[in-house]
């Protein structure tokens, strides 16, 4: 047997090839039962980006769930919220074309909370259960608040109210949100004189 | 002699700095109203604590310091106050902010003001909190409260102060002049500061384009041991306080750092005064000197303004020329704003009001293609990249802006200056870093949402499951009472039976 092996080199490099492979093999499928990776790390990392509103609009009942949808192959242009940006982070992560915003889902829009017009409120706490961020206070019977720090701007709260008295208003705006626009850059396009558009009129050039 | 190092980069613009006159401070009328924002700092707007009717003194507290990085308000002089509303404030938006608008009666009448008796016998703490109180921040043009800078209680203390002079932006000449007039004020003021951080060193920064105040510090630093007068050649941003501690001891604040991380605090001279008004005087900071300068106007010159006094009276008073002014700018030429709303009113930070005419400081020209010259990165005086900033900003690549060191920028202006295609890089950095920041606001803001609706979950799910148990060990009862015979529902329908039968059995 052994002779045989010697003769012929081919089966000892075959021979050589296949006891790596078993050694191999085995090692690894050690490493994978001991070392294992507990839960989905790639959903936990595309949760970070989603904008946590928890509102809802890409069809999945908060961001975890649609994490979860997105590291299962699903698309990533149903986050109005988070807009354009969340889809450049999440293309970037999963190394995909960016798509523009599904409009099916919605509209990038101003982020806002809600804000409860306090006399008209008769204490229902149907807002409170809707609230998926526990940001309203308040009791039965008791008037309801908005804690507007915690506020997502999810307006899940809006439409179960019986009376109307909540409304979405801005959450940005003032001098402390404010900061320097990019500068215009309309006159860089430019560069030579002969590039600007011609200030006479058609007619005039023709003449 | 002390040894003077150099900074990376840095320009000299033009400095027209005699144009006002420096050393000689212009007192003015009393105006009829003053408008005092409640943030007129770095930090947390002061809270209102006076109504609309209510009568004023000068001195009074108006707005009360707001959360541990906020400072008060004080009315500068007597009156009543008229109105508590948005107004237009100073800030490079030009949006509106609260404001608290005082009618003045014309008497000047004040509190009575109580100052220490003695400063050093008072506890370190009381002392900080007396300049919180007095609502002192940085006099400079950041607005920081001071009380924060000399509150940290970090591991390495503070060992050298540096009282910064430089004042290296052209135009402006306002330290320069407190410097002329009250150098024994800021040396006084410059003791406490040290007794209360711990410093053994005081250095007296002056830029060499200020000999008078550089001779007049000398004079009044006699007083002094520990306070020594370093004169260094005149370069625009030398100010800067990273830049200073530079050129004064070859040394870099760390990347992301303040000054007190290698234990140094910097303060400037018009602030060091205002500490020792509010602690030797009992004074708070009501009001300030302000360059009032440029070409537009007949009497330029420096001005000891009360707080809230409305631009448009300081440049009637220099003889405001409407007709050659081109624009109003808030600070210096190259860090300032200009001023949208003429009814703006000077606020702690107004360290200049200048009004060029058109010849003076052109209008800014077209932008135009970056050709990579690099002429940015040598005039950078913080040593970054600005090209490649300039390229990140346009393509909001947060990321690698951090990367670059964004956040060191001190958006001085010197790369915008030299740029030959007339980019206003600066614009990039400020607009990029307001959006790193808000970005990050975001993060923490949508990272608090997490957490608070996976702990909603949690808890619904912990109700379900509570309920579920509840239910199953109702039923788990109700199901061990019938197998054991004493149902109570078969008891009563046996006990109806036996009445049926008893019934039918007396019949």
């Amino acid at each position: 047997m052994i002779e045989m092996v010697l003769a012929n080199p081919i089966l000892l490099a075959l021979a050589a090839l296949v006891g790596m492979a078993i050694v191999f093999g085995a090692l690894l499928g050690f490493a994978a039962v001991r070392f294992e990776v507990e839960g989905n790390p790639l959903s936990d990392q595309i949760n970070t980006i989603l904008p946590q509103t928890q509102c809802g609009q890409c069809g999945y009942p908060g961001c975890r769930p649609y994490a979860e949808a997105i590291a299962e192959g699903d698309s990533i242009n149903k986050c109005p919220p988070g807009g354009e940006d969340t889809i450049q982070a999440l293309a970037n992560l999963l190394d995909v074309e960016p798509e523009p915003l599904d409009a099916e889902h919605g509209i990038e829009a101003e982020p806002t909370v809600a804000f409860i017009r306090e006399d008209e409120c008769i204490g229902c706490t149907k807002c409170i259960q809707a609230c998926p961020v526990d940001a309203i206070l308040g009791a039965a019977k008791q008037m309801h608040t908005v804690i507007i720090d915690e506020c997502t701007g999810c307006d899940l709260c809006v439409e179960p109210c019986p009376v109307d008295c909540i409304d979405m208003i801005p959450r940005k705006g003032g001098i402390q949100h404010w900061y320097w626009p990019l500068p215009n850059e309309a006159a860089s396009d430019n560069i030579i004189a002969t590039d600007r558009p011609s200030e006479n009129t058609p007619e005039q050039a023709a003449a | 002699m002390r040894q003077i190092f150099d900074i990376h980069g840095g320009i000299h613009p033009p400095e027209r700095k005699e144009l006002a006159d420096p050393g000689y401070v212009h007192e003015m009328p009393l105006p009829s109203k003053l408008v005092l924002p409640i943030s007129q700092h770095i930090g947390a707007p002061a809270r209102p604590v006076v109504e609309v009717g209510e009568a004023v003194k000068g001195g009074q507290m108006i707005a009360e310091a707001q959360g541990p990085v906020s400072v008060p308000v004080h009315a500068p002089s007597s009156g009543t106050v008229t109105a508590i509303e948005s107004r237009a404030v100073p800030h490079a938006s030009g949006l509106t902010a609260t404001c608290i608008e005082i009618s003045l009666d014309g008497s000047d009448s004040w509190i009575d003001l109580k100052g220490l008796e003695d400063w050093r016998e008072t506890p370190k703490p009381e002392l900080v909190e007396r300049v919180r109180q007095a609502g002192i921040a940085g006099l400079g043009g950041a607005g920081f409260p001071t009380a924060i800078k000399l509150a940290s209680d970090r591991e390495l203390g503070i060992h050298t102060l540096i009282i910064n002079g430089t004042e290296c932006e052209p135009y402006i000449s306002a330290d320069d002049t407190v410097m002329q007039c009250c150098a024994r004020e800021i040396v006084e003021g410059a003791e406490i500061l040290a007794h209360m951080v711990g410093a053994q060193n005081i250095i007296l920064a002056v830029e060499d384009n200020k000999p008078e105040a550089a001779e007049a510090m000398e004079n009044a630093a006699q007083a002094l041991e520990i306070a020594d007068v370093v004169t260094f050649p005149t370069k625009y941003p030398s100010g800067g306080e990273k830049q200073l501690i530079e050129i004064l001891f070859d040394m870099q604040v760390p990347s992301g750092g303040i000054p007190a991380d290698i234990g140094i605090l910097c303060q400037n001279p018009s602030t060091a005064v205002a500490v020792r008004d509010a602690l030797i005087d009992g004074k708070p900071l009501t009001d300030r000197i302000t360059t009032v300068t440029g070409m537009s106007l007949k009497k330029p010159g420096n001005r000891r303004v009360m707080l809230g006094t409305p631009i448009r009276e300081l440049l009637n008073e220099a003889a405001f020329d409407a007709q050659t002014a081109d624009r109003v700018i808030h600070g210096g030429p190259m860090m300032g704003f200009a001023v949208t709303d003429l009814d703006m009113p000077v606020v702690k930070i107004t360290n200049c009001i200048l009004a060029p005419t058109r010849t003076e400081i052109p209008s800014p020209q077209p932008q135009q293609a970056c050709i990579r010259c690099g002429m940015c990165a040598e005039a950078c005086p913080a040593s970054l990249l600005p090209q490649q900033l300039y390229w990140y900003a346009r393509a909001k690549d947060n990321e690698q802006l951090e990367r670059h060191n964004l956040l060191d920028c001190i958006e001085c202006g010197a790369c915008a200056y030299v740029c030959p295609s007339h980019i206003p890089l600066v614009q990039y950095y400020r607009s990029a870093k307001g959006a790193i920041r808000e970005a990050a606001n975001e993060k923490v803001r949508s990272d608090n949402s997490r957490l608070r609706f996976e702990a909603r979950q949690e808890r619904l799910e912990r109700e379900a499951a509570a309920k579920e148990a509840k239910r199953a060990a109702r039923k788990a009862a109700a199901e061990a009472r019938a197998k054991s015979g004493d149902d109570p529902v078969q008891a009563a329908i046996e006990r109806a039976k036996a009445k049926k039968v008893s019934q039918e059995a007396e019949q």
